[in-house]
């Protein structure tokens, strides 16, 4: 084999003072960076192995070690800078396409952090949520544009079917082969708990977690694994998904390292296969098929859950979310360019898509102008890191929002984005069973009701200085966000007013 | 430049009154000046004005429309399009008197009038939906010309001033109606517009309202989308357009209409029966746009009767009176007991609950009485 020009991303460094060769890490790391040098006779590391996943650094009884990014070695380039460089070689050598895991990581403009909120003063009292209600409930899916109620107060009208958050925020769909059985777990422990729904993404719905049937959304993609009638029913809600940010236009890959006996059952393929969704579902190549798979799985799930549709944000997005209203969909999930995924490639992680906040306000925008907007409920994706991301979401026109990627977190990722390699030492994205066990499903779902509740009591905070009780007087109340450094093409999308006007 | 009121929002603090009798006998202005005069310190001078119901009972068949006109240009100009879809039973200026405080004051017109039959059947509307389109056109087509009121047998006096200068600006003391609402304005700006003070009025509803809608973004673009065009940029606008939107289009009775506009608590939900909690539920869930989240209290008026409505946690102040066929409701107990000695009744709706009297007779709403707190007069 020829030599690799590739150098190391980090540099492992050791307190040889601290470390008692121990070599707890050697045993801890899956990538193998750490082994007993029989030379210098004591635990070394192999920077090059290191992802920077920070589990050694965390679980080393010694605190011996930092893992650091390895100082730039190339000649400074703005242009040709050391991850330009870096590509090219991995792929001079390997022929092959960059792969990588979680979201896009480059320097786009965060919408997020350059809009401010509106507090009250004076005119208007800001409500202490410690001492008043403040209310979060949120429904989604098709509302009736009005409703008739008789004379005596009984309601006439029929209501189609809703989902019912006790907070604006689910989980996002992460499939059980993507994360492990653990991270599964917790994610639906935790959304009963908290009144929320998760998502089993493409990967079907393991025996085992029938029990959260009411908490659960179930997804039909384009590889159609583990879709069968008892899947359909054990669910609140049927998730269509065309696309999704991490790599719009493209379908999934599950690597056949993480298909094992479990998988295998809950995907209905065999163990070790490749799992690979098409890019397209092979039954919809207009809108028009679309609208017969959302009412076949109408029919079959007797009208009684909503449907929603995914897409990724892509330029037209206004277009097509109206489109897919009008093809009969419940619920409209926007996923933005900064969705995080299992694998995908570099190239279209990072290139591809919109970024979420500029997505709500074009869609809502849409659906309003087009009069359409009752009719469908859109939850927006991809990138919310914190209730003040949630709060300007909902501002900007967003019935709820999903997380994954801060779900993920919130159970121990540390963000190195090798997800598709299903070496996480975290035991989060991995079917390792050795790596999987360093997950306790309880204390993840502990941390992940943690995390909303924690968000819940900040939401409130936010809204009652706005001096608004129920969630549902933000929804698109865009008067109460500013622009900050934004230009006038921005603010005219966001449809808001720079601040200090 | 300062902005004019409709280009900016200005958020304001108010008193209110309204005073009805019940059986529709008809009662001089003077009574609902003197209640409002009291709460003078409510008010800063840049807004009064007043609700009169049964002031016109010679064109009681008409629509009387009140006009603001800030040029003898826009007056032409809305006459010429008012003379093409109406006929035009009498034109006139409105009777006024000079009063030192009161300023600046726009050419002021009152016209009874009736749709033209045929340009009626062309649009293919109903009269009120006709003229609802004709108040908007005025309002939003025609630079300088403001429709003031656009009901029947009912009127609305407001200007830039003290309530008390305002209605004897008006000659209000000459006047006579069986319903009075009244209002005194302290914006936190100075627009010094006479059409921006109120009561706002739609056909026979009027508002006076007293607080600022934190909802206010979602509630206007809730209304945009169902075919109203806030155009003023104020709360009692919303108000009045969304009590007209649920009220007389989706023609739900007026207790679920206030409980639309002030919803009860999740908890409160939780714990009714059944069918109320999957009304309510429904309700939440269709018309959550519909809410009005902040601090207010509001009267609304139509011609058979009067609601008081509280925002959800009481945040404004609210009280109602009761003596025999009298019913007064404002901002301030004082306001009452100047005009009313002994009320027989007097109590403070809680946050949320509607207070809904109509002529002749009471309305028993299954939500009204149990919370009437009897007080000692
Ligand atoms: S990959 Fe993770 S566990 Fe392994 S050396 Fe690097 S930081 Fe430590
Ligand atoms: S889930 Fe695991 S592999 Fe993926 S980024 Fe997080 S820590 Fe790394």
């Amino acid at each position: 084999m020829s030599l690799s020009f590739l150098t190391p991303e980090f540099i492992v460094l050791r307190d040889r003072e601290r470390c008692n060769n121990c070599g707890l890490c050697i045993k801890l790391c899956s990538f193998q960076a750490h082994y007993y040098g029989e030379k210098q006779q004591r635990v070394v590391s192999d920077d090059k192995k290191c992802v920077n996943c920070q589990y050694c650094v965390v679980k080393c009884p010694k605190n011996a070690l930092i893992v650091k990014k390895h100082p730039l070695e190339f000649r400074q380039h703005d242009y040709w800078n050391d991850t330009s460089i870096k590509d090219i070689y991995k792929q001079a050598e390997t022929g092959g396409v960059l792969l990588t895991g979680m979201g896009n990581d480059k320097k786009f403009p965060i919408y997020w952090d350059k809009m401010v909120l509106n507090a009250s003063q004076v005119t208007n009292p800001s409500i202490d949520p410690l001492r008043e209600p403040m209310e979060l409930k949120t429904f989604l899916g098709k509302k009736p544009s009005r409703l008739e109620v008789d004379n005596k107060g009984n309601l006439i009208s029929h209501m189609p079917p809703q989902l019912e958050l006790e907070i604006p925020v689910m989980f996002g769909g992460m499939s059980f082969g993507s994360i492990s059985y653990n991270a599964f777990k917790a994610l639906a422990t935790a959304a009963k708990e908290a009144g929320t729904y998760f998502n089993t993404g493409e990967g079907g719905l393991h025996r085992d977690f029938y029990d959260f049937a009411d908490n659960t959304i179930v997804q039909v993609a384009s590889g159609r694994f583990g879709v069968n009638q008892e899947y359909l029913d054990h669910s609140a809600a049927v998730e269509i998904k065309i696309g999704q940010g991490a790599k719009p236009g493209i379908g999934g890959h599950l690597p056949g390292e993480k298909v094992g006996e479990e998988v295998s059952k809950t995907r209905m393929i065999p163990i070790g296969s490749d799992a690979i969704s098409p890019a397209p579902h092979h039954d919809i190549y207009s809108i028009e098929d679309l609208r017969q798979l959302i009412y076949a799985i109408k029919e079959t799930t007797d009208y009684k859950k909503p449907v929603l549709v995914k897409i990724a944000a892509v330029h037209n997005v206004a277009a097509i979310a109206s489109g897919i209203a009008r093809a009969g969909a419940d619920i409209i999930v926007i996923d933005g360019f900064r969705a995080g995924t299992g694998a995908a490639p570099t190239r279209i992680r990072d290139n591809v898509g919109i970024p979420i906040e500029l997505a709500i306000a074009a869609v809502d925008d849409r659906l309003k102008d087009e009069g359409i907007r009752n009719q469908v409920s859109i939850v927006a994706s991809g990138g919310i890191r914190n209730s003040s991301d949630v709060i300007k979401a909902i501002a900007l026109g967003a019935d709820a929002v999903s997380i994954a990627t801060a779900a993920l977190v919130a159970m121990g990722c540390h963000m190195c984005q090798k997800c598709y390699t299903g070496k996480c030492n975290w035991g989060i994205t991995t079917q390792n069973p050795e790596l999987v066990k360093r997950l306790d499903p309880d204390e993840a779902a502990r941390r992940l009701i943690n995390l909303l509740r924690a968000w819940s009591i900040e939401i409130k905070e936010m809204l009652g200085g706005m001096g608004i009780n129920a969630i549902e007087s933000l929804k698109g109340n865009r008067l109460m966000l500013r622009g900050i450094g934004l230009s006038e093409v921005e603010l005219k999308i966001l449809g808001i007013s720079h601040a200090g006007e | 430049m300062l902005k004019k009121e409709g280009q900016i929002r200005i958020p304001a603090g108010c008193a209110i009154s309204g005073i009805m009798n019940k059986k529709g006998k008809r009662f001089s202005g003077e009574m609902i000046i003197d209640s409002i005069s009291v709460m003078h310190e409510r008010s800063n001078g840049l807004g009064g004005g007043f609700a009169a119901y049964g002031i016109y009972p010679d064109h009681k068949d008409s629509f009387a429309f009140h006009l603001f006109y800030d040029s003898k240009v826009a007056q032409r100009e809305t006459e010429e399009f008012l003379k093409k879809y109406y006929d035009i039973e009498l034109a006139e200026a409105i009777p006024t008197r000079k009063v030192s405080s009161i300023k600046d004051s726009p050419i002021i017109m009152r016209y009874f009038a009736k749709p033209k039959i045929d340009e009626l059947y062309k649009s293919e509307l109903n009269e009120d939906d006709f003229t609802v389109k004709f108040v908007f056109k005025v309002n939003n087509g025609i630079d300088g010309a403001f429709v003031v009121s656009s009901g029947k047998n009912m009127g609305v006096f407001k200007a830039v001033g003290y309530p008390e200068d305002v209605g004897e600006f008006y000659k209000l003391e000459n006047m006579y109606g069986y319903i009075w609402t009244a209002h005194g304005r302290f914006p936190t700006n100075t627009p010094g517009w006479w059409g921006g003070a109120h009561p706002f009025n739609l056909l026979g509803y009027s508002v006076v309202h007293n607080g600022e809608l934190s909802s206010y973004g979602s509630n206007r673009e809730y209304l945009r989308q169902n075919g109203y065009k806030c155009s003023l940029q104020t709360d009692t606008e919303v108000v009045a357009y969304l009590f007209d939107l649920y009220y007389r289009k989706h023609k739900l009775p007026v207790d679920i209409v206030c409980k639309i506009l002030a919803p009860p608590m999740w908890d409160e939900i939780n714990r009714m029966p059944r069918e109320q909690k999957r009304l309510y539920k429904s309700l939440r869930a269709v018309y959550g746009l519909g809410l009005m989240n902040g601090p207010f209290s509001v009267i609304i008026s139509t011609d058979t009767g009067l609601i008081a409505l509280n925002d959800r946690i009481k945040l404004r102040p609210l009280v109602v009176a009761k003596k025999g066929d009298m019913m007064f409701i404002a901002s301030e107990e004082s306001a009452i007991r100047a005009v009313c000695e002994n009320p027989q009744k007097v109590w403070h709706p809680r946050g949320g609950e509607p207070v809904i009297e109509l002529l002749d007779k009471t309305v028993s709403t299954y939500i009204e009485h149990k919370y009437i707190r009897e007080v000692t007069a």
